[in-house]
């Protein structure tokens, strides 16, 4: 019963910001509603008992993601205004394309029956909920069973950094760099030199 | 509904709504005053490192400062710049302090003294305080002031940062636990060797890394640089006053108190005693996990007192290149000595 | 728990192992040494392809691992000998752009190496998620080196061209495959093939989207417009890269998920390949006649070429899938040729790409020119060059499967191709001399007289190939 509210709450608001997202005006406030309707998707996972995915979720997408894209918005300042012109003009074909792809779905689900064997396949590798916690259940999955996929979408994130390195850093010859284990490893002999300064002579002999 | 009952409704209902809601209301309670006397805490050292006396005028030896500060902010106007996001402007202290507060709802101060005790407690406190950003990059932004938003990228990146690395050394106290639950965290540090059975010892580079870190996160001094008075007056928190800013600095506090306690459910043992026999276990643990963040707190107030400020690159690489690559050989390193010495939670 | 401690049987991996840990430890030493440690990093990874291209070689039988996401049986490891030497050929051919001082780039071997690493993943998949993540693994770092060079507008728009289409292709496939397993409940080409026995319009419609995917990575005709302008813009190596082992790679997913996930259905997908098959070869016969830059022309050839080895998998058959093989390995060859010849096509102010800077050839540069020629005649099916061979194979397979239509628009279409292919060896032989091109590198020259000479003599000798290629189509069946 409690359940049924919160499932109600955080669904309707998930709904409403995810709308929100894109009929904001204000492009920071755009994105702001795509953070609360992270956070209402991580609360329907926790009603579902997938606590792991929910905080994950807070983790990766609100705490990490979320924040970049935000700095991206904040920065160029983009003006959506602007950017949806053109969008009456694309809207009748927009809106055609949508809607043959949506009547073809209808067609192809509307015969769709889940064979009686499918649910069982699809169950099959997961433990049974009453016995591990959720998290245990996707470490003991993703690291014995589907290592393999783990391991090769850790290949092509590595490919991703490389090519945004290789793609945007350049090597500014002129900025200074600090280089702390030199700095590190200067003494004070290297480093410092104590003279005798005569009154009247100056520092022009002896010290270069 | 023929059967309404409403005794039963009271018990099944109300009373357990009832329940959560004193808990929460205690603890808000006790969590508050302790900010309070946390703050005059901090003053005080301060104060005491610079051979100064610190707030001594309200009250008994300064004791009711943090009340009057409360009273004036309370009483000022809120001010809000003309060019400012007003929502947005007005959501950001509320974010941040909500969300301060909201990490307290799993922490368990004694054995099962905690409002919510769920299973992933430490991943919990991890995706809060990590959305602690938010306030803070919102304010820059809805100040419209080129101070407020500077010290809003700069901590925006600087969080991002130190989280990496405060997930690692997270991930490295789960391994040798086995569990994400805070209350099993401390009870697996529960040996008959006490305070030396506890994870600093075994792992103490990663308490110091997380120490750091823990600074770093909560922008506290000498990693400040998102409030450096003398570049940025007082980033993203410029153009704030009254209740607004007394929010900011309530979740500052709040979010520092948080990370004492973190490190003390990681590292320091939690309730438990440091001496594992009467008449030290005779204390309830609620004390001896106070003493403990509270001595975190101390170490807090005195790195602020004597540490200068890092520059904003230093900053950055003893984020990315120091503390990155050494927790995360920490945490092969640690997988692996459980792994084949079959240490390892079954 | 104990499970946790079992290693997974990793023998069936170990090329694939050895190509990304190598290309990591290489990524440390480039990062370490910085730029100047390109020519090692490029010997390195050469010496790694071939080292995993010689493990390869090494195993037998049919070998799966990982609950059978993964088989290294001989269709795979043709194909996958196949890749490597595209990939180590590239390399080489790409010596002398990376040994600019601006371009000292030690990421572009790595990158190369990820991409086949991602490329034997695609080759050895056996269900949808592998499928998925090689061809990922394998387009991204495509994306990456088609803009390697980022201060040339050209190079970054051919990168940028195809990450976007690239991107919107995968989203199809993704799409695709997630229908094919809300339809059979599986991901595994063996259970697909179990539960789709009888069909059914949502299946149909998962395989279209999933072909389509397939289609965009072959550059087959519906989903080819990002091919002229990407080979055009991207740096010469990186395009040689492009025409040969991704088009190894991507084709041989198409096979082995036609043949081992769908052989219910086979009649609804034949007519999908059917269709993209002509329409190749059409467009890539008319459309190259009025090209002007060879690479264009070679971006169309190889829209053209693709639709021919199509032809194959709509046979459909053990002697199909057999002649697709040959004709992509022929294939990768004549192109390594070719593009070694138009790498080497540089004046002293820089490298040309026009067909009319080829003009007189045979008089500056007779042995060029020679070999040049003899690609160009057997990319035309000229008998008895090697490349008449594999349009032979495939034609016969679709005759044999009754398919007489398409091999004969094939012949005819290939008559249409032979126009362009004839015009340049005409303009190398008859035309007047342009300015001569700088000598040619001896690396160059290497892949050059090798893919020449292999042309030339296939037919001396060609029992290795065929037999391989018919004992890797029969493991499919």
């Amino acid at each position: 019963m409690i359940a049924a509210v919160f499932f109600y709450l955080f669904a309707s608001i998930c709904v409403a910001s995810a709308f929100m997202v894109i009929a904001a005006r204000n492009p920071v406030h755009s994105v702001l509603f795509l953070i609360l309707t992270f956070v209402n998707a991580a609360g329907l996972f926790v009603l579902m008992g997938a606590e792991f995915l929910a905080m994950i979720l807070v983790v990766v997408y609100v705490g990490a993601v979320a924040v970049l894209f935000l700095f991206v918005v904040m920065m160029l300042d983009v003006d959506f205004v602007e950017l949806r012109q053109g969008v009456l003009n694309y809207l009748p074909i927009g809106a055609l394309v949508g809607l043959v792809v949506l009547v073809e779905l209808l067609l192809v689900l509307g015969g769709w029956a889940i064979g009686e064997n499918v649910t069982a396949a699809i169950t099959a590798p997961i433990p049974p909920a009453a016995d591990v916690s959720n998290t245990a259940a996707l470490g003991a999955l993703l690291y014995t069973r589907y290592v393999y996929f783990f391991q090769a979408a850790g290949v092509v994130l590595l490919v991703a950094m490389i090519g945004a390195i290789v793609l945007t850093l350049r090597h500014k010859p002129y900025v200074r760099r600090q280089s702390i284990a030199e700095q590190n490893a200067r003494s004070k002999a290297s480093q410092l030199s104590v003279k005798q300064v005569r009154s009247g002579e100056g520092l022009s002999q002896g010290l270069q | 509904m023929s059967d309404f009952n409403l005794v039963d409704f009271f018990w099944t209902w109300v009373w357990p709504l009832a329940l959560i809601i004193i808990h929460s209301a205690a603890i808000l309670v006790i969590l508050m005053t302790v900010i309070a006397y946390v703050l005059y805490a901090d003053r005080k050292i301060w104060a005491a490192v610079q051979i100064r006396r610190g707030p001594n005028v309200v009250g008994p030896w300064g004791l009711l400062q943090s009340f009057a500060d409360l009273l004036k902010f309370a009483l000022k106007e809120p001010v809000i710049p003309s060019g400012a996001n007003k929502g947005v402007y007005l959501l950001a202290p509320l974010v941040s302090c909500v969300l301060a507060l909201a990490a307290w709802a799993v922490i368990p101060v004694a054995e099962g003294w905690a409002v919510a005790d769920i299973n992933v407690g430490v991943l919990y406190i991890f995706a809060i305080s990590s959305l602690g950003v938010y306030g803070i990059i919102m304010a820059g932004w809805a100040s419209n002031s080129k101070y407020a938003f500077l010290g809003a990228l700069r901590s925006a990146a600087q969080m991002v940062s130190y989280e990496v690395s405060i997930g690692f050394v997270i991930i490295t106290v789960l391994l040798c636990v086995g569990s994400l639950n805070l209350g099993d965290i401390v009870a697996a540090q529960d040996t008959q060797f006490g305070l030396l059975g506890w994870y600093w010892l075994p792992l103490l580079p990663m308490f110091v890394v997380f120490f750091v870190s823990a600074l770093a996160e909560t922008n506290r001094p000498p990693f400040d640089l998102v409030e450096a008075e003398s570049e940025l007056v007082a980033g993203f928190m410029v153009e704030y006053g009254s209740t607004p800013y007394m929010l900011f600095m309530l979740s500052e506090y709040v979010a520092i108190m948080t990370m004492c306690s973190m490190g003390t459910i990681l590292f320091l043992g939690g309730w438990l005693s440091p001496i594992p026999f009467p008449p030290f276990t005779w204390v309830p643990g609620v004390i001896w996990f106070s003493l403990k963040a509270l001595a975190l707190f101390f170490m807090f107030a005195m790195v602020k007192a004597f540490v200068p400020r890092y520059r904003y690159d230093q900053l950055m690489r003893l984020g990315w290149k120091v503390f990155l690559p050494l927790s995360l050989a920490m945490v092969v390193i640690v997988a692996g000595i459980l792994q084949y010495t079959g240490w390892a939670v079954k | 728990m104990n499970q946790a401690l079992q290693f997974p049987a990793l023998q069936a991996l170990y090329p694939e192992i050895l190509l990304v840990v190598g290309a990591m430890a290489l990524l440390m030493l480039g990062v370490f040494r910085g730029d100047r440690s390109t020519g090692a990093v490029n010997g390195f990874a050469v010496l790694l392809l071939v080292a995993a291209g010689i493990l390869v070689c090494l195993q037998d039988g049919t070998a799966s691992a990982f609950h059978g996401s993964f088989v290294s049986d001989p269709f795979a490891r043709f194909l996958k000998v196949v890749a490597l030497i595209g990939s180590a050929v590239t390399i080489v051919l790409a010596t002398e752009f990376l040994s600019a001082p601006h371009r000292q780039r030690y990421e572009f071997a790595i990158l190369i190496m990820l991409a086949t690493a991602g490329m034997m993943v695609l080759i050895s998949a056996t269900d949808l998620i592998a499928l998925y993540l090689g061809l990922e693994l394998m387009s991204l770092s495509l994306y990456v080196i088609a803009a390697l060079d980022r201060d040339s507008l050209r190079s970054t728009e051919a990168g940028l061209k195809y990450f976007v289409l690239g991107a919107l292709s995968s989203g199809m496939l993704l799409y695709g495959s997630s229908l094919v397993y809300g339809f059979t409940g599986t991901v595994e080409f063996a259970g697909i093939a179990k539960a789709a026995q009888n069909g059914g319009l949502g299946l149909t419609f998962g395989l279209v989207f999933l072909f389509a995917g397939l289609c965009f990575k072959v550059s087959a005709v519906p989903f080819h417009m990002w091919t002229p302008d990407v080979y055009e813009g991207a740096p010469t190596p990186v395009t040689a890269f492009f025409a040969s082992a991704p088009k190894v790679a991507a084709m041989s997913v198409f096979v082995r998920a036609s043949m081992t996930a769908f052989p219910g259905i086979a009649e609804q997908w034949q007519q999908i390949i059917v269709f993209v098959s002509i329409a190749s070869m059409v467009l890539g016969g008319f459309a190259g006649i009025g090209q002007t830059n060879i690479k264009r022309l070679m971006a169309y050839s190889s829209i053209g070429n693709m639709g021919y080895a199509l032809i194959g998998l709509a046979a459909g058959s053990p002697d199909g899938v057999q002649s697709v093989l040959i004709y992509v390995s022929l294939y990768v060859a004549m192109t390594l040729g070719m593009f070694a010849c138009i790498i080497a096509m540089r004046r002293a102010d820089g490298p040309v790409e026009k067909i009319a800077d080829l003009a007189g050839l045979a008089r500056t540069k007779p042995a060029m020119a020679f070999f040049l020629a003899m690609l160009l005649f057997s990319l035309a099916g000229v008998p008895p060059l090697a490349g008449f061979f594999g349009k032979f194979y495939v034609f016969l397979a679709a005759m044999k499967a009754g398919l007489y239509t398409l091999a004969i628009l094939g012949v005819l279409a290939s008559v249409v191709a032979a126009y362009y292919y004839l015009a340049i060896v005409k303009i190398m032989y008859f035309d007047e001399p342009a300015t001569p091109f700088e000598p040619m590198r001896g690396e160059l020259k290497t892949v050059l007289a090798v893919s020449g000479l292999f042309v030339l003599l296939f037919f001396v000798y060609p029992a290795p190939l065929v037999e391989a290629a018919a004992a890797a189509a029969k493991s499919l069946f």
